[in-house]
């Protein structure tokens, strides 16, 4: 008889959700000018609320406010001081994580096992790792001033965490920041503004501005800022590098990828088939470090792709806040269109599509975990990032063709190699060209070790001792 | 070999070369992966419903064991009368799949258990150590078998085993499977002394080649006994074995587990490890003494809402 898993919903009492929300500017959560929007549920499509598109006048307040924290409070305080309030943020965040966690699921569609387990402890984890560097910062040789107000712009697959990789190190520098959370995600951001409160932030230092991509240029593009700091795709990040062409402004960048995870004859297949697993329907897919290039050794290609199907079609697809669930729903209409529609391409292109069995929900945005065989480099599926919960599976012969296929992509953001030969992941990660590589592992991160891009995948690290340097004055 | 070597794989054992060639030639287990996977699907949570399926097919899982050199015929007698009604203020409770004793001790249980379906196990072959040269362990076992055992838990030479004489391991495991005659054989691999994932897995191997019926992780006595990533090491050497020869071997995790929550962590590595023709008690056991009475604890919780006092569930 079946062993059939009972609904577990984690509890949605815990978070207070407001019917509209204003900007987070100078301490104090204002109204805009602008516009306002909606933000929904991708689970179930319900509006959960209102959020204001700031105009360029709202950018240039939220600026301005952070440029006079920058000036009086912030630049001029002592580091240990600086650390107090980053520590008493984490502490914030860590007697507040099970609120936030269902806050995140609830607007982005990722199971809440991974808010709760991975975003969440992640989030305190850099606030405290950060926090120890303020007042250590002349010992990481990047020198010690700040360069002024940050402008931050973060993406919708990992809302919380991607505030925290930019709000940590900025502060923990004396950098104050404006912050743009992705249009689809707001919540959480909104809801770290009243963290800031809570931990009697000076006003100023941290400003929480919502919109779309009009908002984060006019954010971007703004004369008062001295660092940009962008998470997204590569597109909008080619924009934003043409922006600031011949302007003093500092720019670090976090793009897309399309990681090649490797696998070995000698590697332990069912841990393997784990980080495969791991590496691509991890949050749906919606990693930019996503190992979405499967690249298997021709002589176990048909053992491990066997045992990856058995695999795949144990995952538990469906509701968001049940504690059971594997994988969550697409964060949007629009990102589901996507990768609807680049899947249908790979098909098209002559690629054999595998999908696994299971049940979707009727409202909502959903895709069920999809694999691809018979890929060749040629295919859009094999270079394009799809951003969604769709391997495609290549195969190689030899070491040599594993690192020329695994290389050749405009994309060098991460890479995966699987072995039990540690001669063998010493040679081959030291020929990857991926800013990231993991071995016998995947998707596996800290706030102690540097993550970032190589070629159009971007450029400047976070995380770690190098991620002060994007915050540092030579 | 024999009759009861696994099909298709009879000639690996035909030498030790080639033995040691086939187990050294298994993937290798990830110490980290398996651990995370492991850890990762005791965050389950089974609820209401679920729980309550779980909880009875844990209480028909267990084998109710006492190996005590303390043990007395009354005290035998007495766990023969909770196996059959684990909670005797409730008739619907199933009774365990079976009693497992010492040697010395199964015509007492043998006894008391004619006639009910439980099954009568006894460790046997110099358990748990298996220091005993292999014509006392198979006269153990012979004896354990003629006075009315039908399940064998034997122990595997693990020094053998971890110097590398797996041949040896293969040939008494054999052995003592040809003595069981009718009695059904679970080998244990005493996953604390073996160390390594590695070696779990090609002990695993080596058992089911050799005929085993089930395997087992653990004596009870020796620290660490089952834990879940050695359970989920062993379970995917069964799924893996059941794909290549078609032969169905159970699994039963040993010593340790003392709780239903842990209980249903291992029903659910089960679960998203080999399938549910592994959820049942043919093919998965728990070896445990003080397990049953929380499963019975928890079973009451969900029927009437609140706890019974450890007093109103019977002591061995």
């Amino acid at each position: 008889m079946a062993f059939e898993y009972a609904p577990a919903p984690e509890s949605r009492a815990v978070v207070d959700i407001r019917g509209s929300y204003g900007l987070f500017i100078d301490g104090e959560f204002v109204d805009g000018s602008g516009g306002r929007f909606k933000t929904v549920n991708p689970a179930t499509e319900e509006v959960l609320s209102e959020v204001v598109e700031a105009s360029a006048d709202d950018v240039d307040r939220a600026v301005a406010a952070a440029r006079r924290a920058f000036d009086e409070v912030w630049g001029p305080m002592p580091g240990a001081e600086r650390a107090k309030y980053l520590y008493r943020i984490a502490r914030i965040v860590q007697e507040r994580a099970r609120e936030l966690a269902v806050l995140e699921t609830i607007d982005n569609g990722k199971p809440i096992r991974e808010s709760r387990d991975v975003d969440l402890p992640l989030v305190a984890a850099h606030f405290f790792y950060y926090a120890g560097w303020a007042d250590k910062l002349r010992y990481a040789g990047f020198g010690e001033r700040p360069l002024g107000v940050a402008a931050q712009v973060i993406p919708w697959n990992f809302p919380l965490l991607m505030l925290a990789w930019k709000i940590a190190p900025a502060l923990a520098c004396g950098n104050t920041v404006v912050l743009k959370p992705a249009e689809t995600t707001p919540l959480t951001a909104l809801a770290f503004a009243e963290i800031c409160q809570q931990a009697d932030l000076p006003p100023g230092v941290v400003n929480i501005v919502t919109g779309a991509g009009e908002t984060g240029r006019a954010l971007v593009e703004h004369p008062g800022v001295d660092k940009i700091a962008f998470t997204g795709s590569t597109e909008v990040g080619k924009q934003i590098a043409r922006s600031v062409a011949g302007t003093p402004k500092r720019v670090t960048l976090e793009l897309g990828g399309k990681a090649a995870n490797i696998v070995f004859d000698d590697a332990p297949i069912d841990q393997a088939v784990e980080g495969i697993v791991n590496g691509i329907f991890f949050n749906q897919g919606h990693v930019c470090c996503a190992g979405s290039r499967l690249l298997v050794q021709e002589s176990v290609a048909t053992e491990v792709l066997a045992a990856l199907k058995r695999r795949m079609a144990l995952l538990r697809v469906g509701d968001p806040l049940d504690k059971n669930t594997d994988v969550g729903a697409i964060n949007s209409a629009t990102q589901l269109d996507r990768i609807r529609r680049l899947s249908e391409i790979g098909e098209a292109e002559g690629a054999e599509r595998w999908t696994a069995p299971c049940a979707l929900p009727d409202r909502g945005f959903w895709f069920a975990p999809t694999l691809f065989t018979g890929v060749t480099q040629a295919h859009r599926i094999a270079r394009e990032e799809i951003f969604g919960p769709v391997l495609s599976v290549l195969t190689f012969r030899t070491p040599a063709e594993a690192v020329e296929k695994a290389n050749n992509t405009p994309y060098g953001l991460s890479a995966g190699v699987w072995t039990e030969k540690g001669s063998r992941i010493l040679s081959v990660a030291d020929k990857l060209r991926a800013g990231v590589v993991w071995a016998n592992t995947f998707n596996k991160f800290d706030p102690a070790s540097p993550f970032g891009g190589y070629k159009e995948s971007g450029y400047g690290r976070e995380g770690g001792r190098h991620g002060l340097e994007a915050y540092l004055a030579r | 070999m024999t009759a009861t070597v696994a099909s298709g794989l009879a000639d690996v054992a035909r030498s030790d070369a080639s033995l040691r060639a086939f187990l050294r030639g298994l993937p290798g287990v990830d110490q980290v992966g398996a651990d995370q996977r492991a850890a990762m699907l005791g965050t389950r949570s089974i609820k209401t419903s679920a729980k309550e399926w779980a909880i009875d097919l844990a209480i028909r899982m267990v084998d109710l064991t006492t190996l005590e050199g303390a043990d007395t015929p009354g005290k035998v007698r007495a766990l023969c009368a909770k196996a059959r009604r684990p909670d005797p203020e409730d008739p619907s409770c199933p009774p365990v799949a079976a009693l497992c004793v010492y040697p010395a001790m199964v015509p007492v249980a043998f006894d008391s258990l004619k006639g009910t379906g439980i099954h009568l196990a006894s460790v046997a072959t110099a358990f748990p150590s298996g220091q005993a040269p292999l014509a006392v362990k198979l006269a153990d076992t012979q004896a354990a078998v003629r006075d009315g055992a039908d399940e064998i838990d034997m122990v595997i030479n693990r020094g053998a085993f971890l110097s590398g004489r797996y041949l040896e391991v293969f040939e008494e495991i054999v052995a003592v499977e040809q003595s069981c005659g009718d009695a059904h054989l679970k080998v244990i691999l005493e996953t604390g002394e073996l160390a390594t994932y590695d070696n779990v897995r090609r002990a695993s191997w080596l058992a089911m080649i050799a005929g085993a019926d089930f395997i087992k992780t653990s004596t009870g006595k020796v620290q660490p006994a089952a834990t879940p990533p050695v359970t989920l090491v062993m379970l995917e050497a069964v799924r893996d074995f059941h794909e290549t020869t078609g032969l169905q071997v159970g699994v039963k995790a040993a010593g340790g587990i003392r709780t239903a929550k842990d209980a249903i962590k291992y029903l659910v590595l089960v679960n998203e490890t080999v399938g549910e023709a592994w959820l049942h008690p043919d093919r998965f056991r728990f070896g445990a003494s003080t397990l049953l009475n929380d499963l019975l604890m928890q079973r009451s919780k969900l029927a009437t809402g609140r706890y019974a006092g450890p007093n109103y569930f019977t002591l061995d």
